[in-house]
């Protein structure tokens, strides 16, 4: 990355510098710009929603029960309306994660319910002006658009990006839209946030979620931290970070290129180079080997493969860490050692560490740090793997994503037999959906489709190097702000290139004004989630339901009503709601029931268990919830854990009280204890796998076992405890495919886990690096390293050609040679399509900005609050203003990624003004 | 009777916004964009011993705007917080020189700033007009202390940082947290491991 003055002439005039901080920059940029924005947008004749001034103080008041929408910590909240407008909100002082507490996010949330920047009605961009449509047309329009791109090019030539923001019914009923349609071009913001986790952990220990929950830091001794910044991401969690501070003294580690907000609450911050993690945690398990500080039992017992890291870390020496990571030993060794002296503790990591072109290795080697230390299936232990969007886990959990069916069972065919058997559909029609070609030696049906971060590629590319039909021509942007994505003139292009682009959404987001188009361009309102219900899932795996607080403002729509309309429009609405009932009256979906429809499906993740009707009991009563434990204590939810956290084993009748901690062995399975996953067979190279001598508590099998199956249960003698229904449905089936749950229910019953008992493994043998190993980033600024340490070769994943080494081999460091971080600011979430379109929100934080050091900005002639461009290697450039500050290291800067708007130094306003000027 | 106050622990506070936005969503009727009542100051922002705290009108016992008001504009309740009356101000900013926390907050009107009738801090407490009147509502915005709660701001906080109420509730409160930290690290010592 580059940075350059905008101005020719120097600077003369001295600016403040130190001592101010970001918010007064901020300020003293902003003020008189912003209220000319504000003002601009309410132009004479304008549709207006009622607002909270209309409605008198002593109309009758309504209390529902919501959950922010921005991060997935989840914080509930009482949002009082009065005759029907969202007038007043009020600290759920009783709720078990936030304590009525939230960031400026939450606090600001009644603001989207009034909305002046919402989209109103349906629109066309007609001959370059915006021109009202009803409903109607739009879907009639939009449908046979999709029809004849299917009949010209077969239906992976559309694409569906969705959203964490849906509800987990409508990312299911999304990914089944997709599924239905016959293509697995769809996918959401996890891929571009924690897909390398997922990938990695998983692999790991069976899952890839985060395994503990917010709360549960407050028991942890050492709470470290690496590439996540929690103070501006999920600032709720900070309550029980700092009570663990507070109450037990935790030490706190922060591993960040920055000094961020977090480390200023650290007792030690290592600033790494950024992309070296993975040296860095070597470098901590050198000392951890070297002073016998590893859990020698719990590696025996539940862990394979770490002689093979052993042998690895044996390479990264003290002073080779150092030179790579430019970490002193000293700190280093202090990491280690407060890690080791206090534990349990937690490790919890974020962007910082997924996005990497070895991110997925790099979310490994965080776990096999605690799987050394012995931290894993422990309270106060665990990897909280904090997530991003509100229902980001809820869409990974639901298969909102282009390599996955629902509950992560793959594209295989038999995971295209399990759904199809739950949707009780016919396997052939399933088929008849789907392009049957084959594409560079893959076909369509069972080859992951274009993921959320290159769907660009699928437009731009030449047809005979994608591994499908024919390139994307249409797209769904359905909740997505394109702008957290990268390579912008790429996306612009496409954007001009497909024949039809179908934003769905709110607000009028980038994907409708990035582009240069003057026809094609479809927005369909779509309402907020508080102007519907629906259960979510908090990054802790706790499952909550939202009360609708308002109508649908406006002409919007919910997602369910507009990807039922579309799926009869499309004209495969019977097989869609097959097995769902249908409200007469006003011909929607009845809620309920789909959550039922996913509990009849989700065997793999124990996403069972959680029946509507127990989702809202707790959310109803989450009052009575520990604000530490997560346990009810007494009232209906008794012994239960908030949001009955999967694994919630067996249907809803067993009242399994879910899982708050992964992998626990000190409970019994039916009280949410458990251990790792068999889930890559039981031997690798003739050893074995499996646990030794460590089983959850009360297990009657008193070892390590492998995943159960009919003929497991047989074997066992335990089939004849399956009732004879249960028989019929689990003959030639396992634990995740039989649909009656008696396998899971029969295992549970003998304290056994349904998914078996194995070690977590260090080393995964089908991936390209079986255990994590650095790799110098793409555009690393250490050229010195890179043949010692270099990237993969180019490659074809899936659909896509990857480039990796021809990237590498190009040495721009002369023309750019400052580094370029991302990450956010509190006010705003993921693109910020909907922060930014909160007033409240947009008067704290108004300029887009690069952080610089105060030694690189000298180097540049570069005051504070100066503009700038800031030019990447790819071509890209963008004008912002310079901070400069000494949060950054020399050769290192950061910017946020919530902004949109202007293009290369061109505003966009006017494109936006046209689309909100015909509301 | 009570005396109200606001005390923020640093020790918690992240400079997470919730305290302004949370001031800005229960007196929206009242404020236009660009005043904050209440502000987090950051100092050291970047830097090894970076430390916010949450600042707005402190309803000081022996307040100094009050002191100096020459339209006489300010009372103090029962409660001990310090109001004022917008219909009598005069919007001189005598009190912004005043006050040692920068409280008062004057509305830019127009392209030159002129100044409006000063604005500030109720404690979420209104002001002199008849309780939740329209005036009221429209003048200085919500009157929570009417209804027995406490201000948004405090309430909202993410991180229990800002405390608001008697402040002899609050001052056991801050005293116990003082006591967990005392109990495990010399007050006032620098962090064990600091580089």
């Amino acid at each position: 990355m580059k940075l350059t003055r905008k101005s020719e002439s120097a600077v003369t005039v001295e600016k403040k510098t130190l001592g101010i901080s970001r918010r007064q920059f901020m300020k003293h940029a902003g003020i008189a710009t912003g209220g000319i924005a504000a003002a601009s947008l309410m132009g004479t004749g304008m549709m207006r929603r009622a607002e909270a001034a209309d409605v008198p103080y002593d109309a009758p008041i309504e209390i529902k029960r919501t959950i922010c929408s921005a991060c997935a910590v989840g914080c509930g909240l009482y949002a009082e309306v009065q005759n029907g407008v969202w007038t007043g909100q009020e600290p759920a002082f009783d709720h078990p994660f936030n304590a009525g507490g939230h960031c400026a996010k939450g606090a600001a949330l009644r603001e989207h319910g009034h909305g002046e920047k919402r989209v109103k009605y349906p629109m066309k961009l007609v001959n370059g002006k915006w021109k009202r449509i009803s409903w109607e047309t739009a879907f009639n329009e939009v449908g046979d658009k999709m029809m004849q791109i299917r009949e010209e090019s077969g239906p992976d030539s559309v694409y569906f990006m969705g959203s964490a923001k849906f509800s987990n019914e409508g990312c299911y009923m999304y990914r089944k839209l997709a599924a239905m349609w016959g293509t697995n071009n769809v996918d959401h913001s996890a891929r571009i946030c924690h897909s390398t986790t997922v990938a990695g952990v998983a692999n790991t220990w069976g899952y890839g979620a985060q395994t503990n929950s917010f709360n549960d830091i407050q028991n942890a001794h050492a709470i470290f931290f690496i590439g996540a910044n929690p103070a501006e991401a999920h600032p709720v969690s900070m309550q029980h970070i700092l009570l663990a501070k507070e109450r037990n003294n935790a030490k706190i580690i922060v591993v960040d290129p920055r000094f961020t907000r977090t480390a200023a609450h650290a007792d030690l911050h290592c600033d790494i180079r950024p992309g070296t993690d993975i040296p860095f945690i070597y470098g901590m398990l050198w000392h951890i080997f070297q002073n016998g500080w590893e859990d020698k039992t719990f590696i025996d017992q539940r862990v394979f493969g770490m002689d093979e890291i052993r042998e690895e870390v044996s390479r990264w020496t003290p002073t080779e860490v150092e030179n790579v990571t430019g970490v002193k030993e000293e700190i280093v060794y202090q990491a280690a050692k407060l890690m080791a002296d206090n534990r349990p503790g937690t490790v919890v990591w974020c962007m910082g560490g997924t996005q990497h072109h070895v991110g997925n290795a790099n979310t490994r080697a965080y776990c096999i740090l605690q799987l050394a230390l012995g931290n894993m299936g422990v309270s106060g232990g665990g990897t909280n793997i904090f997530r991003g969007h509100d229902n980001v886990q809820g869409a990974t959990d639901l298969g909102l994503l282009f390599d996955n069916l629902p509950g992560y069972y793959g594209l295989t065919s038999a995971a295209w037999q399990h759904w199809t058997n739950v949707w009780e559909l016919d396997m052939e029609w399933m088929k008849s959906r789907f392009d049957h070609g084959t594409y560079l030696g893959r076909t369509p049906m069972t080859t992951p489709g274009i993921p959320c971060s290159r769907w660009f590629d699928g437009v731009l590319e030449e047809k005979n190097k994608l591994a499908q039909k024919d390139n994307i021509r249409l797209a769904f942007f359905w909740g997505q702000s394109i702008n957290t994505g990268v390579r912008s003139r790429d996306q612009r292009d496409a954007l001009d290139k497909m024949e039809t682009v179908v934003v769905v959404d709110p607000f009028p987001t980038i994907a409708a004004v990035l582009g240069n188009r003057k026809d094609g361009v479809y927005i369909l309102p779509a309402a907020t989630q508080f102007e519907t219900q629906g259960s979510i899932s908090n990054s802790g795996r706790s499952v909550q339901w939202r009360e609708q607080v308002i109508q649908p403002l406006f002409e919007s729509k919910t997602d369910l009503e507009i990807m039922y309309r579309l799926s009869q429009k499309l004209g495969f609405a019977e097989q869609y709601t097959k097995r769902l009932a249908i409200d007469k009256a006003t011909d929607t979906l009845v809620i309920e029931d789909i959550t039922r429809e996913i509990n009849r499906g989700m065997w793999t993740i124990g996403l069972t268990g959680q029946s509507p009707e127990r989702i809202k009991q707790h959310t109803m009563n989450w009052g009575s919830f520990n604000n530490k434990t997560l346990l009810a204590e007494g009232g209906p939810c008794e012994g239960e854990n908030y949001g009955l956290p999967w694994p919630c084993w067996g249907t809803p009748e067993q009242k399994h009280p879910g899982t708050q901690i992964l992998y626990n062995t000190s409970k019994e399975v039916k009280d949410g204890g458990g251990n790792f996953r068999a889930r890559y067979g039981v031997e690798y190279q003739g050893v074995n796998i499996l646990a030794e001598g460590s089983f959850s508590k009360g297990s009657e099998l008193q070892d390590g076992y492998p995943e159960f199956t009919d003929k497991m249960l047989k074997q066992l003698g335990w089939w004849d405890e399956l009732t004879a229904e249960e028989k019929a449905s689990a003959e030639g089936k396992n634990w995740k495919t039989d649909l009656s749950g008696g396998i899971v229910r029969v295992a549970v019953k003998h304290g056994c886990t349904p998914f078996g008992n194995a070690k977590a493994r260090c080393i995964v043998w089908t991936f390209p690096d079986k255990l994590p190993i650095h790799r110098e980033p793409l555009y690393t600024s250490r050229r010195d390293l890179v043949s010692k340490y270099p990237t993969y070769p180019d490659m074809q994943i899936h659909r896509l050609p990857t480039l990796y080494k021809s990237i590498q081999d190009k040495d721009v460091t002369g023309q750019f040679p400052l580094i370029a971080t991302s990450g956010r600011l509190v006010e705003y979430e993921g693109g910020g399509e909907e922060s930014r379109s909160n007033p409240w929100l947009a008067e704290l934080q108004q300029e887009m900005f690069i952080e610089i050091n105060p030694a690189d900005a000298a180097d540049r002639g570069i005051a504070n609050g100066d503009t700038v461009w800031v030019h990447g290697p790819e071509g890209g450039k963008i004008k912002i203003q310079a901070m400069v500050t000494p949060r950054v290291n020399k050769g290192v800067t950061w910017m946020p990624y919530h902004f949109a708007g202007v293009m290369e130094g061109e505003s966009l306003a006017p494109k936006y003004l046209k689309v909100l000027c015909l509301m | 009777m009570a005396t109200m106050k606001f005390l923020c622990d640093t020790k918690r506070c992240i400079e997470c916004n919730g305290c302004v936005t949370a001031c800005k969503n229960e007196n929206a009727s009242a404020l236009e964009w660009g005043i904050q009542r209440r502000r987090v100051v950051t100092i050291n922002d970047g830097k090894p011993g970076e430390a916010s705290i949450s600042v707005a009108c402190m309803h000081c016992s022996d307040a100094p705007c009050m002191a100096v008001c020459p339209a006489n504009c300010f009372y103090r309740t029962e409660d001990g917080i310090v109001l004022h009356n917008k219909s009598t101000c005069i919007g001189c900013g005598y009190c912004l020189y005043a006050c040692p926390f920068g409280a008062p907050q004057f509305p830019k009107n127009g392209a030159f700033g002129a100044r409006g009738t000063m604005d500030k801090c109720t404690f979420c407490a209104g002001g002199p007009e008849e309780d939740h009147s329209e005036a009221e509502l429209k003048m200085y915005g919500a009157n929570r202390i009417a209804e027995g709660k406490l201000p948004m701001c405090a309430e909202l906080c993410s991180t229990k940082a800002l405390l608001a109420g008697d402040a002899e509730v609050i001052s056991a409160i801050y005293s116990e947290r003082v006591a967990y930290r005392g109990a495990k690290t010399q007050l006032g010592s620098k962090p064990q491991y600091h580089f």
